[in-house]
């Protein structure tokens, strides 16, 4: 299977999935880079972690302008999968290949943490190899993940079992402990309603080998090889 | 040598000029005889920054050149943007620390944003890709509204940029302390990993060859901020915030990407960051390395605003931006690889047969220097070192006579109080603003005793910090050198590293005073025995002089940044307690040290006595001690006993781990008779060195390696569940308290601090701001 990581001018997880795919999943990955508007045949798109156009105007703002993302939204419209991690989720929401949107955490303050995220929906291509409710250990680090959304969308999303991850304290509860940044039902992740676009602000690739503090990650590549056909 | 005329519109040469400019009047004898004739204005402003303290160490040269720079794994020593050594592998480690003093004293976000920025580049030009940020940070007390101003704008603004350029920031420390209220430090260290084939440096070569001005455009933000870091702070220095640059890290992170594409293509020859006095020191010292001349056009440097001077341009410090010197021929693969990541590229001069430094404006020569005699006339001063007797007399004060207060009836309420004092308390509120995983490499970060980060494709890792004990230096200049080297290497062996290689940042007031000059010296050497006994080489590093503001100057701080090679992962320690039932020990030897402690200073309010005796043999056999028993796989966790002393230690071994804490029961009696009877209270908090605290579930094959060095071990107590409590038991006393209480001690008191209002410098009338 072939994983097309999209460098935007800012990107920097790009490297990050890029190890993921090849060294912990063997599979291919390849770079795209933001000026071209060739997938280079890629069955699942991530767009990265990062700060692409330095954030400048708002977060994921001005990358969802990119040549590339034409070919992105094309992808996700034919039913391809596409990943959105930290800034990527903040770009798929700009480009409206997912509801709502990433505004500064509550706090102000960027946060760099080991986060704990309950398995809302494990029937997701994205999830499946996780037990519904099981509790993942995580890291996140941003400044913009207060995920929000007019309540009709949310209403919306929690009806249909688009909320994926939701953030959780140290007894497994959605509480505002457990919340690290403000975020509307503490959503740490959700995924479209045709089921291809998954976006999260926890950062799956940083967790996938239990030297660096946790490989609770590894589900969610896992469940991707297992549900998407190459 | 070309005619060079004043340039129409320049101010005259006056006396008032040349001391505006900060050099003195000898410095101006020797730039006209340099010369033969009065320089230009041009020319003044170039010699005023290359000569300025910031540049060219003229005040800390001739000490410096005592310091040990060789080992068979060097590959690079002082005197490049970065020094390098090897790791094996192939592959190699460039590393630096930098101090952005002055510009975070009055703009504290962009000051410390910038000088992330500087330090990266000084890296990444080497060729090596940045794998991990640095921070050594010193702040007056929390209790000053503009000091927790100063504290959030540093943290936030090198949590910006290096976040956003995507380098993790993986440990450091923060003091706080009086002493550095209105001048904080702020000092940053970079790392990065690079194969030893893809090392480049910037020494310009080959006649004919362009020289080329790529990234940012060039604005007058940041002019002189080299010579404003050369003075001391004042009343004026709010004036001077135009010199503070103003960071951009999206182009950073551009830059990083295109320059080290650069190197690999293998069209440039050179290639240097416009740091500090910009274009002006990177162009001559680029020159001079390479023992050539070079011509730059300063119409052809793309700039920001219009109607820029040629001293403008030459003297600003614009950040993001970098000179290289390419392959004649190359110039538009250059600008091919700059064009993709939508950065900048001008030729703007060549290197030249002509032994000497000239720049242009059009065809106008507007400054011409003789060769490299522009770096290399240079005053070196040697000044009178006197210590100053006050501190004498403060280091003769017998602490052992100060009475303890009547709280102190209770152990465990100092113990509580020493780790709420704000030096020792966790400093997550800070860390937890930088990213520190991104790369994932980071198998320990912020908030152990050093941070360990793997070399991927190898089973190794490296360990980096940084360390440094000002009030020890203030009290014993020599002992604190020596303090500072050693700290760093017993935190990187704590983490299962060789201690290799330091970088060092030297903090210091104005050398002119004969006692900081004293200071200085003591410093250096005391640096250079411990870097010697401990075979830790120094590759590089920066002076910041004139630490100083109206109230008077900072405590002297000789930072140390140490890099350690972990050989296999298996090796890598943490500094918490893991396993209930395992044994605590302690090895070294405890004496009776309260001199210039944390305790004193949080307790009692005094900064006083003899500070802790360094013995650099006890230093290298109690690390070579830890590193067998560490390699032996008998080591569960290694703390270096440090602010606070043993009783602080046990604590955070106990609670730094906030998922997974710890108890512990201590019987200190065994151990007391290697403690030279000392009182109990410098038992307990005193700072003794060469000590570290271990756990083990196999204490006798620990206890049986420190007996082959000749290091003292003591088996102290049991880990303990959470629940099972805290205690030390030493003779007939015994300090009792719960974990839950030491942990919100710990963890809550930076927090609960920084909830209190900021005050930005300008709503309040602070002493750093009032009237020289």
């Amino acid at each position: 299977m072939r994983f097309g990581i999209v460098t935007f001018p800012g990107s920097n997880c790009d490297y990050d999935a890029f190890r993921a795919v090849v060294d912990t999943l063997g599979e291919e990955a390849v770079y795209l880079w933001h000026k071209d508007h060739d997938l280079q045949g890629s069955d699942v798109v991530i767009l990265p972690g990062g700060f692409s156009y330095g954030d400048y105007l708002r977060a994921g703002a001005i990358a969802r302008f990119s040549p590339i993302m034409r070919e992105v939204i094309a992808h996700a419209r034919r039913g391809g999968p596409v990943i959105g991690i930290c800034n990527g989720f903040q770009i798929a929401c700009e480009a409206g290949l997912l509801p709502g949107a990433l505004l500064k955490n509550a706090s102000l303050k960027f946060v760099s943490a080991p986060v704990r995220i309950r398995v809302e929906n494990s029937q997701t291509r994205f999830t499946s190899d996780y037990d519904r409710h099981q509790i993942l250990t995580i890291p996140v680090a941003h400044g913009d993940g207060r995920y929000t959304a007019d309540d009709s969308t949310l209403k919306e999303l929690e009806h249909s079992g688009q909320v994926v991850f939701r953030y959780v304290d140290s007894g497994g509860d959605a509480t505002e402990a457990g919340n690290p940044n403000g975020s509307s039902n503490n959503i740490a992740g959700i995924i479209n309603r045709e089921g291809n676009v998954v976006g999260l602000m926890p950062h799956p690739e940083r967790a996938l080998d239990s030297l660096l503090g946790s490989d609770d990650g590894l589900g969610f590549f896992q469940s991707i090889l297992a549900t998407v056909a190459a | 040598m070309s005619v060079v005329a004043a340039r129409p519109g320049d101010p005259a040469i006056t006396p008032e000029l040349v001391a505006e400019h900060g050099v003195t009047t000898d410095e101006y004898d020797r730039i006209v005889a340099m010369l033969g004739r009065t320089p230009t204005f041009t020319e003044l402003g170039i010699v005023s920054a290359l000569w300025s303290e910031h540049c060219s160490y003229k005040h800390s040269r001739n000490l410096l050149k005592t310091l040990p720079t060789e080992a068979p794994y060097v590959l690079q020593g002082p005197g490049e943007n970065a020094g390098v050594i090897s790791i094996g592998n192939g592959l190699a480690v460039a590393f630096k620390i930098e101090s952005h003093n002055h510009p975070s004293a009055v703009e504290p976000y962009q000051g410390a944003a910038t000088g992330v920025g500087g330090i990266l580049r000084d890296v990444f030009t080497m060729g090596a890709r940045p794998i991990a940020m640095l921070n050594s940070l010193r702040f007056g007390s929390l209790d000053n509204a503009r000091v927790r101003y100063l504290f959030s704008g540093v943290v936030k603004g090198i949590g910006d940029y290096g976040n956003c350029v995507g380098i993790p920031t993986v440990a450091g420390e923060i003091v706080f302390d009086d002493a550095y209220e209105g001048n904080p430090l702020v000092n940053a260290m970079c790392v990065g990993l690079m194969h030893e084939s893809d090392l480049i440096r910037a020494k310009a070569e080959g006649v004919g060859n362009p020289i080329i001005a790529v990234g940012a455009k060039t604005g007058r933000d940041g002019i002189h901020g080299a010579s404003f870091a050369s003075e001391d702070l004042s009343a004026a220095s709010d004036a001077k915030r135009p010199r503070v640059q103003v960071g951009d890290p999206f182009t950073e992170k551009l830059l990083l990407e295109a320059s080290l594409e650069l190197i690999k293509s293998g069209h440039i020859v050179a290639i240097q960051d416009m740091g500090a006095a910009g274009l002006t020191s990177s162009s001559a010292e680029m020159a001079e390395r390479g023992d050539v001349g070079v011509t730059i056009d300063v119409t052809k440097v793309p700039v920001r605003e219009t109607g820029m001077t040629p001293y403008e341009i030459l003297l600003s410090e614009s950040q993001e931006r970098m000179l290289v010197v390419a392959h004649k021929g190359k110039e538009a693969e250059v600008h091919a690889i700059l064009a993709k990541w939508d950065l900048d590229s001008e030729v703007i001069g060549e290197v030249i047969a002509e032994p000497v430094y000239r720049v242009t404006e059009g065809s106008t020569v507007v400054a011409e220097f003789p060769g490299s005699r522009l770096v290399t006339e240079c005053p070196r001063y040697t000044p009178d070192a006197a210590e100053n007797p006050d501190i004498v007399a403060l280091r003769a004060l017998d602490v052992g006579s100060i009475p303890e207060r009547a709280e102190e009836v209770d152990p465990a309420w100092t113990l509580l109080r020493l780790l709420q004092s704000p030096t020792i308390a966790s400093k997550a509120w800070a860390y937890g603003q930088y990213d520190s995983t991104v790369r994932t490499n980071t198998v320990i970060g912020p908030g152990g005793d050093a941070a360990a980060l793997r070399i991927r494709g190898t089973d190794k890792a490296i360990a980096v910090k940084t360390d440094c004990n000002g009030r020890y230096t203030y009290l014993d200049p020599r002992i604190g050198g020596r303090i500072a080297v050693a700290e760093a290497a017993r935190n990187v062996a704590c983490t299962g590293g060789r201690p290799m290689a330091i970088t060092n940042c030297l903090n210091f007031g104005n050398p002119r005073k004969p006692e900081v000059f004293y200071q200085l010296k003591e410093a250096i050497a005391g640096m250079g025995e411990a870097c010697r006994a401990l075979g830790t080489p120094v590759t590089g590093g920066n002076v910041s002089l004139y630490n100083e503001n109206p109230s008077g100057a900072v405590y002297p701080t000789p930072v140390v940044g140490m890099v350690g090679l972990i050989d296999s992962l298996s090796h890598v320690t943490r500094s918490t307690f893991s396993n209930p039932g395992d044994t605590i020990l302690l090895m070294g030897e405890t004496r009776d040290e309260l001199g210039g402690s944390e305790y004193l200073a949080s307790i009692h309010g005094i900064v006083g006595g003899t500070p802790p005796q360094c013995d650099l043999a006890k230093e290298k056999a109690a690390i070579d001690a830890l590193h067998e028993a560490i390699t032996s796989g008998a080591i569960a966790s290694a703390h270096d006993c440090s602010d606070g002393g043993l009783a602080v230690a046990l604590a955070e071994s106990c609670i730094a781990n906030q998922p997974a804490q710890m108890g512990a029961s201590i019987d200190l009696d065994d151990a007391y008779s290697d403690m030279n009877r000392a009182p109990h209270r410098a038992v307990l908090f005193g700072e003794t060195q060469a000590r570290f605290l271990l756990s083990s579930s196999a204490p006798a094959v620990v206890e049986a390696i420190a007996r082959k060095h000749g290091v003292p071990i003591h088996a102290i107590g049991i880990v303990l569940d959470k629940d099972e409590g805290f205690s030390i038991r030493l003779q007939d006393s015994v300090l009792r308290t719960s974990v839950r209480e030491m942990s919100s001690a710990w963890h809550d008191a930076i927090p609960s601090i920084m909830s209190s209002p900021v005050i930005a410098a300008a709503d309040v009338d602070e002493p750093a701001l009032a009237e020289a």
